[in-house]
Order: C-alpha cells, then structure tokens, then sequence
C-alpha cells in the first residue's frame, strides 16, 4: 500500500439554501416531537419519537457532517456506529418493555 | 540476532534517538511540549503508574482495614470514599487508558512504520484533557469531601449524598474525551499511515488489537460521558431523569452505565491480549497460529462486548427476559475469549521456548485470566450471580481479570518493550524471580476472595463477621507480599532503563517492525521508510532451522 498522505475532503459543495432548509425541517420535527408528546398514544409515543429522532439524525450526518458526500469507508463507519446503537436500543428495550 | 551476542560496550551509541531530540524545545519544555508519539507515551507512563501507585496504596489501606473485625482503622465513611477514590483511579485514570496511550502511542506508529500517530497535536491535547480530567477528579478530595459512592456512581444515592460527586464526575467526563481522541487518531493512524506493503493481515495483532480497542473508545465512551453529565444535570437543576418519584427510571441509569463500562472492560483487556500475540510469537520463534482468528476475535469481541452489560444488572430490578437474554449473549463472549487462548497455546506448541521475563509474564497471565474467565462464567449465570453478586466473588473474579490479565501483561510488555524504549536492558535474573513473589502475593490476596464472597462475605463493607478473620488475614498477607514484588518491579525496571547494560536493535530477536530499527528509536523511527514483504512473525531462521 502506498503512503498515503490526508486529504482535504472532497465532494460536492452545499449551497445555503439546501443548509436553511434542512435547519427548518430540524425546528419543525422538533416541534412535531414536542406535540405528539403531549398526546398520549400509548406506547406508539416512543415509537414516533425514535422516528423522528432517526430522520433528524440522518439529515445532521449526512447533510451537515457531509457524509453523503464522502468515501464509502467513512459511510461504512457511520453506518456500524449506527448499527451498534440500534443493538444498544433493542437490548434496553428487552428490559423496559418486559419490566413489571 | 546477531546484537545479543556483542558485549554491551561495543554496542553503538544510537545517535539523534528521541531522548537526546529535543526539537525547538530544551529542559522539561521538550518533554511537555513534545508532539513526538514516544515522548507523549513516555509522559503518559509517568502520569499513569503514579496514579496506579496511589491506588495500589489505597488497596493496601483497604486491607489493612480487614485485620480486625469492626472497622478500627477508619470510619465507615472514610472506607466508603477510600474504595471510592481506589475505583476511580484505578478505573478511569490507569486501567482505560493504560495500554493503549503508553506503549500504543509509543509502538503502534513503529509497528505499522509510520513516523507518528496522524494527528500529533491532537495526541498532546488528549494527554492534557487526561491531565485536566485528573485534576478536577482530584479535585473532589477538597471540595464536600471524597464521593462515596463507589467507582459507578449509581443513582438514587449518587444524586442525595452530598460528597463532591458533582465535581469527580465532570473530572471524568474530561477524561473520557481524551479516550475518545485517542481513538480516533489511532483509528485514523492504523488506516492511512501504514508502511507500503503492509496490508491489513500484515499487521502486527497489537496492532488489530489497537484497532477493535479504538472502536470501542469511539463509540462507547460518549455514552459515558452523556450518563455522567446526566448525573450533573440532575443534581444540579434537580431534572428527575433517574428519579422514580419524578416519572425517571433509577434503572436506566445502570444501564446507561454498563453500556460504556462494560465495553470499557475490553478497553482494558483487548490491548494486552494483543500482546501475548507478539510475545508469544518472539519467544517461541514461530508465527502466530490462527492469525486471521486471532485478529478477527478482537473485532468479535469488541461487537460482543456492546451486548452483554446487562449481566452487571441481574438483581437490579430488570425484566427477567432481558435477565435471559443478557445471560446468553454472555456466554457468546467466551468464544472469541477461547479462540484466542487456544491459538495462543497452539502457537508455543513444537516451538523453541525461551522462557525470558516478557514470557514468563504471559505464563503468568494465561492462569490467572483463565482463572478471572471462568469465574466470569459463573457470575454469568442468572442462577449463581443471584448468590453471588456484589460479593467478594466479583472483587475477586475483576481483579483476576483486570489486574491478573491486564495490568500483568502491562508489566510483561514493559519487560518486553522497556529494551526497545531506552536502549538498556534490566535485570533478567531479578525480573525472573520476582514475578513469581507477585504471583504468589497475587493469588494469596485474591483467591480467598473467591471463597469468602462464596461464603457470603459482601464487597464494599467496612466490618465482617468473624468466621471470616483467618481468610483475610491470608488476603491481607497477599497484599504486602504482592506490593514488595511491585516495588522490587519498578526499581529494577527504572534502573535498567537508566544504568543498565546497553542492549542492540534487537535483543529478543523479534520480528515486527519496532525491532528493524535503533533502540532506542531515532526521532524519525526509521532512517528510510520501512517496506513490508512478510507477514508479522515471520522468523527466517525458524524456517532454515
């Protein structure tokens, strides 16, 4: 394998109307987390909750930490990062759901 | 090999090596201001076997509490904050980032031929974050008195006691970042620095073990440092996250705990399985056997490890199905744990043994981690672990892991390594005989553990019942006996390392890259950059032989 030196990372540019917009879509599913908490859906709060959690979280990485534009190694990072927590969440979930 | 055969004064002086190199830099300036992988490592060692010291002593205050019945030498508070302030050092200040920011900083560059880690100054950040995160731990000391909550800080009685919980905690929570760095500039290291031809089954297993250890870091340790800062939140601005009576779950916060701590438990025992691997294949003169296994049981243990915190929890108040299912992913963790020791074991078979210090270390270390695994296994059944939770059982079953595996092989590797560092060799003899007082001291001390805490005898109490005075006594025994072979360690090492006889590139004949250049290194590591043909333990002779 050749030396490799760091590189500047490449990809395409975002423009800042792309950056506002994905910013509103953050605020609004916020708001839209805040309300369905207050309304009570049984056990389908969480599930919304992790739904939204999950969208917010996709556009941040992908969008504002550019891994949508980057190599497929980083994407394969995120993507085990991302694969351990929803081990993490399942396994916590085992307990709180059964718990009496 | 042909170094070990010239007498030590006709061995050159190695010119320019990175303890003359001072860089822009004179006095203790170079050493602290230093981006230079091997210095950095050097000034962690310093930091980190002084605060292991402190802790070893407050181990031996523990004991020494134990020789009576009745708690005559402290209070109970002071001996709830003394096994405290032992934990946490031990915990965050030594164990977790022991290997891997010592002798990974300083050989993980060398070993994969690179000239330093990616990011040298972040490397220097992350000692100074370790630095400050120690001293706002110790801060605690002098501020609402030592936390006394044990090392875990669990919650209710972390966020009602008013010891300086607050402040240990954030001390942490800054130690945590500097783990979390480290991780990121070994990851970024390991895959972009590597010498031209080493691929990635070309790489040493310290370094694979480096590898999976810096992953857990990075994924594990902010959720430490969110649990933490929970425990702030909520003791400061009174959030009930943890609080039953404020709609909060007591539980979570265990969990939350143990999915960082538990993971953190292969933080500290991946980097030294990684060097049994090294050690073995230099002594034995033979290739590792079941490389691709061993290398891939450190990833698989590292993925397990994420699985399995809830065996820490059995009596915590969980569901009995995750009670089950924690029990079942526990067991799955032995298998890469056996795959490893049996490919070990494999790899001295029909090999030429030469039984040296750094080898005897890793004899050593194969009967207490067997000892610690298998012990492990019975807290991991949802069945004997009701018994035997929280109860000298586990004091013992941690410490055979943890300090018999890990801290052990710490020391096999600086036996193995020291030469290499400071281009001098200790004394062999002395090195020889005083691991086996450590092993004696060591099992005196912790294995009556094993059947006091199988007798009932709970951890963290300041008294316990007479029945159980001769078991400590011989505990205790073990303590001074293991801390006299610690010191007899440390001299030998310091004095060999300042006044010992002066050893070539390559005293043990080992075959990593770290051997083919200067002991000890020049600032560059290699005059030329380093071209991989062979597979790690490749031994020429052994193969002509």
């Amino acid at each position: 394998m050749e030396q490799q030196t760091l590189t500047e990372h490449k990809g395409a540019p975002t423009s800042y109307g792309i950056y506002v917009l994905i910013w509103l879509a953050l605020m609004a599913l916020t708001a839209i987390t805040a309300v369905v908490a207050g309304i009570n859906l049984a056990a389908f709060t969480l599930v919304i909750a992790l739904i939204i959690a999950l969208v917010k979280s996709s556009l941040v990485v992908n969008v504002f930490m550019h891994v949508k534009y980057e190599d497929k190694i980083f994407k394969i990072f995120v993507a085990i990062a991302g694969g351990v927590l929803s081990v993490i969440f399942l396994l916590t979930f085992a307990d709180v759901y059964f718990r009496r | 090999m042909a170094d070990i055969a010239l007498p030590p004064q006709d061995i050159p002086v190695v010119e320019g090596s990175y303890l003359e190199n001072t860089g822009k830099h004179k006095g203790l300036a170079a050493w602290l201001l230093s981006t230079d992988h091997k210095r950095i490592g050097i000034m962690y060692m310093i930091m980190l076997f002084s605060f292991f010291s402190v802790g070893v002593v407050l181990g031996i205050l523990l004991r020494l509490e134990m020789i009576s019945p009745g708690g005559k030498l402290f209070p109970p508070q002071v001996y709830n904050a003394l096994f405290t302030l032992h934990g946490v050092i031990m915990i965050f200040l030594f164990v977790i980032p022991g290997i891997p920011v010592t002798l990974g900083n300083f050989f993980l560059p060398l070993q994969i031929g690179a000239r330093d880690v990616a990011f040298p100054r972040l490397n220097l950040f992350s000692f100074y974050l370790y630095i400050i995160g120690a001293a706002v731990i110790l801060t605690a000391l002098f501020v609402n008195g030592l936390p006394d909550t044990g090392w875990t800080f669990y919650v209710p009685y972390s966020l009602r006691t008013t010891t300086g919980v607050t402040i240990a905690v954030f001390g942490v929570f800054i130690v945590g970042f500097s783990s979390i760095l480290t991780g990121i500039n070994f990851l970024t290291t390991i895959h972009r620095l590597r010498a031209p031809g080493m691929t990635w089954f070309k790489m040493p297993l310290f370094v694979w073990a480096l590898y999976a250890t810096s992953w857990v870091q990075i994924i594990a340790t902010p959720v430490l440092a969110i649990t933490l800062l929970l425990i702030v939140i909520s003791r400061v601005f009174g959030v009930g996250i943890f609080n039953a009576a404020a709609g909060g779950d007591p539980v979570l916060y265990q969990h939350l705990f143990w999915i960082y701590s538990h993971p953190a438990v292969y933080i500290m025992i991946l980097p030294p399985m990684g060097i049994v691997s090294e050690i073995i294949a230099t002594f034995t003169r033979r290739t590792i056997f079941g490389y691709k296994a061993i290398a891939m049981s450190s990833l698989a243990i590292a993925f397990i490890g994420y699985l399995v915190w809830g065996h820490h929890m059995f009596v915590a108040g969980m569901s009995q199905q995750a009670d089950m299912i924690f029990s079942f992913l526990t067991f799955l963790v032995a298998i890469p744990s056996g795959i490893k020791v049996f490919n070990w074991v494999a790899s001295m078979y029909k090999g030429s043994i030469d039984p040296q210090p750094p080898f005897l270390f890793v004899m050593a270390f194969m009967v207490l981690f067997s000892i610690g695994g298998l012990s492990g296994l019975v807290l991991g059944s949802l069945a004997t672990d009701v018994h035997l939770t929280a109860t000298y059982f586990v004091v013992a079953h941690f410490h055979y892991i943890i300090f018999g595996g890990g801290v052990f092989i710490f020391f096999g590797a600086l036996h193995y390594w020291l030469p290499k560092m400071f281009g001098r060799m200790y004394d062999k003899k002395i090195a020889s005989w005083d691991l086996l007082v450590m092993f004696i001291g060591f099992n005196l001390l912790y294995f009556p553990m094993f059947i006091m805490g199988y007798e009932g005898m709970p951890r963290r109490y300041f008294t316990y019942l007479p029945q159980f005075e001769t078991m400590q006594h011989i505990s205790i025994v073990g303590s001074w006996i293991l801390v006299a072979g610690l010191i007899v360690m440390f001299v030998n090492l310091i004095h060999g390392s300042i006044k010992g006889p002066r050893v070539g590139p390559n005293p043990w004949g080992g075959t990593t890259l770290e051997w083919k250049t200067a002991s000890p290194p020049t600032h560059e590591n290699f005059e030329e950059e380093p071209v991989v043909i062979h597979e790690p333990y490749y031994h020429e002779e052994a193969l002509t032989r």
